[in-house]
C-alpha cells in the first residue's frame, strides 16, 4: 500500500469559526505535495490540524494516516507514529537546550515504541550527524531551543529536528518565510536530503520560489477553506506569473 | 533602570488572561501537570518523648535541662521568651495566615534513646529506615561521596556523619546541642550575634524554644573538602520543629552547606520557625543551599507546614563572601527573607531562589541586602513559579548606608505563571543613601504558552514532561548555582512537584 494520508471531507475552526470546510487530499509515499493559496485560504489550519493543536476543533471528516485513525491520536502519538510539521513560527524555550530537548523528544519516541532511552554517545552522534544536513553548526545546538535564533536559524532547526526524528510525512508550514536566498538553498537542500521513497513531504508556500528547490509532483490551490484546483509543477508557475485572483473569480462566481 | 528615584514602587500584578488570542495556559492540561503527589508524605512509627502541649517558662527550663544546657543559654532563653511576650506576630507580608494558637503546639518532641547513641548499632532502625526512605543513609560508607550529614528529626540531631575526618582537619560539624557542651565559648560568641532574639516574632519564639540544628565551624585557611549537609525531618504531630544553625567560617576559609526538608502528609498545620546565622570572616566563602520540602498540604489547602524562618548571614571580613541558594517547593505558607550584612570592605551577598507554589500555597520570600561596607556587591536573581490557586511574592530589601562608597546591586526578579488563578507579585524596596552606589533592577513575568507546549507535543513530549521541560529551563540560572550532586535532585524535585496525571 503506497498511500500515507487520506484527508477526506475535513471541516475545522478555531472558537465556532469554521476555516475549512471539506478538504480531500491523498499523499502517497514518495510523493510532495505543494499546497498554496492566499491568505486566510486555511493552509496554516491544515497543518494544524493534522498536527492535533487542540486550539482547533474538527467537526467533521476523517484523516487516515498509514491505516490508523490520525484524528483519534494525541499530538504526540502524532509525532510518534511519524508526522512531523515544521511550524512557520517556531516558539522560544528559554533555559531548555535544544541537546536537551531533542534527547527528551527522541527518548518519548523510543518508549512508544517499548524501546530503551538511547545512550548518551549515540545520542550525540547522532546530533552530530544530523545537525551536517543543514549545516547547523555546534553553538547552536547547544543554545537554548529557538532562544535568539534568527529566522533562517529556526527554520533550519525545524529541519534539523526532522532530521533526528525521520518522520514518514512532513508538513513544512511556511518554511521559506524570511529567509534569504541562501538559508533557503540550505533549507531545500536539507529537506531533499531527508527524501526517500518510503516518505512523503507536504510543502506549504506563498511562492513559486521555494518550488525551484523542492520540485513538487502536486501543486493544490487553497482558498475559503477547499482545495479548488490540483495539477502539476506548472500550477505553480502559472500562479507566479497570473497570481490568484483568477482562480478567486472562478470560485466565487461558480458559488 | 539604577537609583532609587526611578525604582518602581511595590507593585502587584495579579494574574489574568491578558491577550485575548495570545493563548495562555489556563488549560487543564497544565493543572493537571502541576498537581503531582508529595512523596515524602509518609510517617515513621517512632519512639518519640513529647512534651504537652503549651509554652511557659516551664517549659524553656525543661528543655534546657533535658539539653543539659548552661545557665547562660538558659537566661538567652529566657530573655528571649519575656521579649516574646511582648510582641504580635507579624502581619505585613502578602500572606493569609489563620492564627495560630502557640499553646497548642508542643514545643518538644525527640525519638526516645539511651544515652546519645555514639554507634549506629544504638539508632533505632525505624528511624534509619526512614531517613532511608528519603535517601539519606547514615551509614557512611553508603553516603554520596564529599558528603556529610547530620540528621535531625523532630527536635534532636540524630546523627552526624563524617565528624572523626573533619574534625582532623580542625573543622567541626556537629549538633548544635553538642556544640553547646563541647565547645560553650564558640556557641556563646557567636549565638544571636546576627540575628539577635529581638529581631522579629519568630526570632523571638525559636530562640526561647530552639531545640537542634547544625553548628559548624570552619578554622583558618581550611577549604572543607566536602558538602556539609544538614537534613531536617519533622515526625511526630502536634509540635513544631525550631531548629537554629549557626555556620562560622574563620579567615580564609571555604564551606559549602546543604540544608534538605521534609515531613509527613498531616491534617493539621505544623510549625517551622528557624534561625539560621553565618558569620564570614576575611577572605572567607560561604555556600549556602537549601531545598525546602516541607509538606505543602493539600490540593484544597488544608494541613502543611508553616514555614517562618529568619536567615542572615555577616559578611563582616573584608573580601567575604556569602551566597545563598534556595528552591522552595514545600509549605503550605512560606515566609523567609535569607539575608547578607555586608560590612567587610568588598564583600559579596548572593541570593539565588525558585519558589514553587501551586495549589494554595502561599510563599513570600526574597532577601536584604544590607551595604555597610565601601564597594560591596550583590546580586539578586529570584525565579517565582506559582500554579493553581497559589499566591507567590518576592520581597527583597537592597540597602546602601550613608559612606559605603561604591556599592553594586544587581536584581533580577521573573515571574512564570502556570495558570489563570495564581497571583504573582513583586515588593522590592531599594533604600540607597549614598550616591555613588549604583542599584540595577529588572522583572519579568512570563506564562508557558500553549503554543510551548504544542510545540513540545508535535515533537512528541507529553505535556506532563514539557512543563518540567520549560519550568527546569526557567529556573537553570539558579539550578546552576547548587552543587551538582543536589542540583539532579533539584531538577527532579522540580519536575515531580509539577507532575500529576495529565488527561
Amino acid at each position: 500500500m503506497n498511500q500515507l494520508l487520506k484527508v477526506e471531507n475535513l471541516h475545522a475552526g478555531i472558537e465556532g469559526k469554521e476555516i475549512l470546510k471539506g478538504i480531500n487530499l491523498t499523499v502517497n509515499r514518495g510523493e510532495v505535495h505543494a499546497i498554496m493559496g492566499p491568505n486566510g485560504s486555511g493552509k496554516s489550519t491544515l497543518s494544524e490540524v493534522l498536527a492535533g493543536n487542540p486550539a482547533f476543533t474538527v467537526t467533521e471528516g476523517t484523516v487516515d494516516f498509514h491505516g490508523t485513525d490520525l484524528l483519534a491520536l494525541s499530538p504526540e502519538d502524532r509525532s510518534h507514529e511519524g508526522l512531523f510539521l515544521s511550524f512557520q513560527y517556531p516558539v522560544e524555550i528559554p533555559g531548555v537546550s535544544m541537546v536537551n530537548f531533542m534527547r527528551a523528544a527522541l527518548n518519548a519516541k523510543r518508549k512508544y515504541f517499548n524501546e530503551p532511552p538511547m545512550s548518551a554517545t549515540d545520542f550525540l552522534k547522532l546530533m552530530r550527524q544530523k545537525r551536517a544536513i543543514v549545516e547547523l553548526d555546534n553553538k547552536l545546538a547547544s543554545r537554548s531551543v529557538n532562544e535568539g535564533f534568527s529566522g533562517g536559524e529556526k527554520k533550519r532547526n525545524e529541519i534539523f529536528q526532522m532530521a533526528v526524528l525521520e518522520p514518514q510525512l512532513s508538513i513544512l508550514d511556511e518554511t521559506d518565510s524570511g529567509l534569504d536566498i541562501d538559508a533557503l538553498r540550505i533549507v531545500a537542500g536539507g529537506v531533499n536530503k531527508l527524501r526517500t521513497d518510503r516518505n512523503a513531504t507536504i510543502v506549504i508556500t506563498h511562492y513559486q520560489r521555494l518550488l525551484d528547490y523542492i520540485k513538487p509532483d502536486f501543486v493544490h490551490v487553497l482558498y475559503k477553506g477547499r482545495i479548488v484546483r490540483t495539477g502539476g509543477p506548472e500550477l505553480a508557475l502559472e500562479l507566479e506569473e497570473r497570481g490568484y485572483d483568477w482562480i478567486k473569480e472562478q470560485v466565487d462566481t461558480s458559488h | 533602570m539604577d537609583k532609587e528615584s526611578k525604582f518602581p514602587s511595590p507593585s502587584s500584578q495579579p494574574c489574568k488572561p491578558e491577550v485575548p488570542g495570545a493563548r495562555m495556559s489556563g488549560s487543564t492540561d497544565i493543572d493537571s501537570a502541576v498537581s503531582g503527589d508529595y512523596k515524602y508524605g509518609f510517617s515513621s512509627d517512632i519512639d518519640t518523648e513529647i512534651i504537652p502541649k503549651g509554652l511557659n517558662e516551664d517549659v524553656i527550663r525543661f528543655i534546657s535541662a533535658r539539653k543539659g544546657e548552661p545557665d547562660w543559654l538558659l537566661e538567652f532563653r529566657l530573655k528571649a521568651y519575656r521579649y516574646w511576650l511582648t510582641l504580635i506576630p507579624p502581619h505585613w507580608a502578602h500572606l493569609d495566615i489563620p492564627e495560630i494558637d502557640f499553646q497548642a503546639i508542643s514545643y518538644y518532641a525527640a525519638p526516645v534513646k539511651k544515652e546519645g547513641p555514639k554507634s549506629l548499632d544504638e539508632v533505632d532502625p525505624e528511624l534509619l529506615d526512614t531517613f532511608n526512605k528519603l535517601g539519606i543513609p547514615l551509614e557512611e560508607q553508603k553516603l554520596q561521596v564529599g558528603m556529610a550529614v547530620d540528621a535531625v528529626m523532630d527536635s534532636v540531631s540524630v546523627k552526624t556523619t563524617h565528624r572523626e575526618k573533619l574534625a582532623d582537619m580542625g573543622i567541626i560539624f556537629c549538633s548544635i546541642s553538642e556544640a553547646v557542651k563541647d565547645y560553650p565559648d564558640l556557641v556563646r560568641k557567636y549565638l544571636g550575634k546576627v540575628v539577635s532574639y529581638r529581631d522579629n516574632f519568630y526570632a523571638a519564639l525559636n530562640s526561647a524554644v530552639f531545640s537542634d540544628g547544625s553548628f559548624v565551624y570552619i578554622p583558618k585557611g581550611v577549604r572543607c573538602p566536602m558538602e556539609l549537609s544538614t537534613y531536617f525531618r519533622i515526625n511526630a504531630s502536634g509540635t513544631g520543629q525550631f531548629e537554629r544553625t549557626l555556620i562560622v567560617a574563620d579567615d580564609d576559609s571555604y564551606v559549602s552547606y546543604l540544608e534538605g526538608c521534609t515531613a509527613p502528609q498531616r491534617d493539621e498545620n505544623q510549625l517551622h520557625a528557624a534561625i539560621v546565622e553565618i558569620i564570614v570572616e576575611d577572605r572567607a566563602e560561604v555556600k549556602y543551599s537549601t531545598v525546602q520540602n516541607w509538606y505543602a498540604g493539600d490540593a484544597e489547602g488544608r494541613g502543611g507546614v508553616y514555614n517562618f524562618v529568619t536567615k542572615r548571614g555577616l559578611c563582616r571580613g573584608d573580601f567575604s563572601k556569602l551566597s545563598w541558594t534556595q528552591v522552595e517547593t514545600g509549605s503550605a505558607i512560606t515566609w523567609k527573607y535569607p539575608g547578607c550584612i555586608l560590612s567587610g570592605e568588598g564583600s559579596v551577598g548572593e541570593f539565588y531562589s525558585v519558589a514553587v507554589t501551586r495549589n494554595r500555597q502561599q510563599a513570600d520570600t526574597g532577601t536584604k541586602m544590607i551595604h555597610l561596607g565601601r564597594n560591596t556587591r550583590s546580586t539578586i536573581v529570584s525565579k517565582g513559579i506559582s500554579a493553581g490557586y497559589s499566591q507567590n511574592s518576592y520581597r527583597g530589601l537592597v540597602k546602601v548606608v550613608p559612606g559605603a562608597t561604591g556599592c553594586r546591586n544587581y536584581t533580577q526578579c521573573d515571574s512564570l505563571l502556570l495558570s489563570s488563578t495564581c497571583g504573582a507579585h513583586t515588593f522590592p524596596y531599594i533604600d540607597v543613601m549614598d550616591d555613588t552606589a549604583i542599584v540595577e533592577h529588572e522583572a519579568t513575568t512570563s506564562k508557558i504558552s500553549e503554543d510551548q507546549l504544542f510545540y513540545c507535543n508535535q515533537r512528541g513530549i507529553p505535556t506532563e514532561e514539557a512543563v518540567g521541560l520549560i519550568v527546569n529551563g526557567y529556573a537553570k540560572e539558579v539550578m546552576n548555582k547548587l552543587p551538582m550532586e543536589f542540583a539532579v535532585e533539584a531538577q527532579k524535585l522540580l519536575a515531580i512537584t509539577l507532575e500529576g496525571s495529565v488527561g
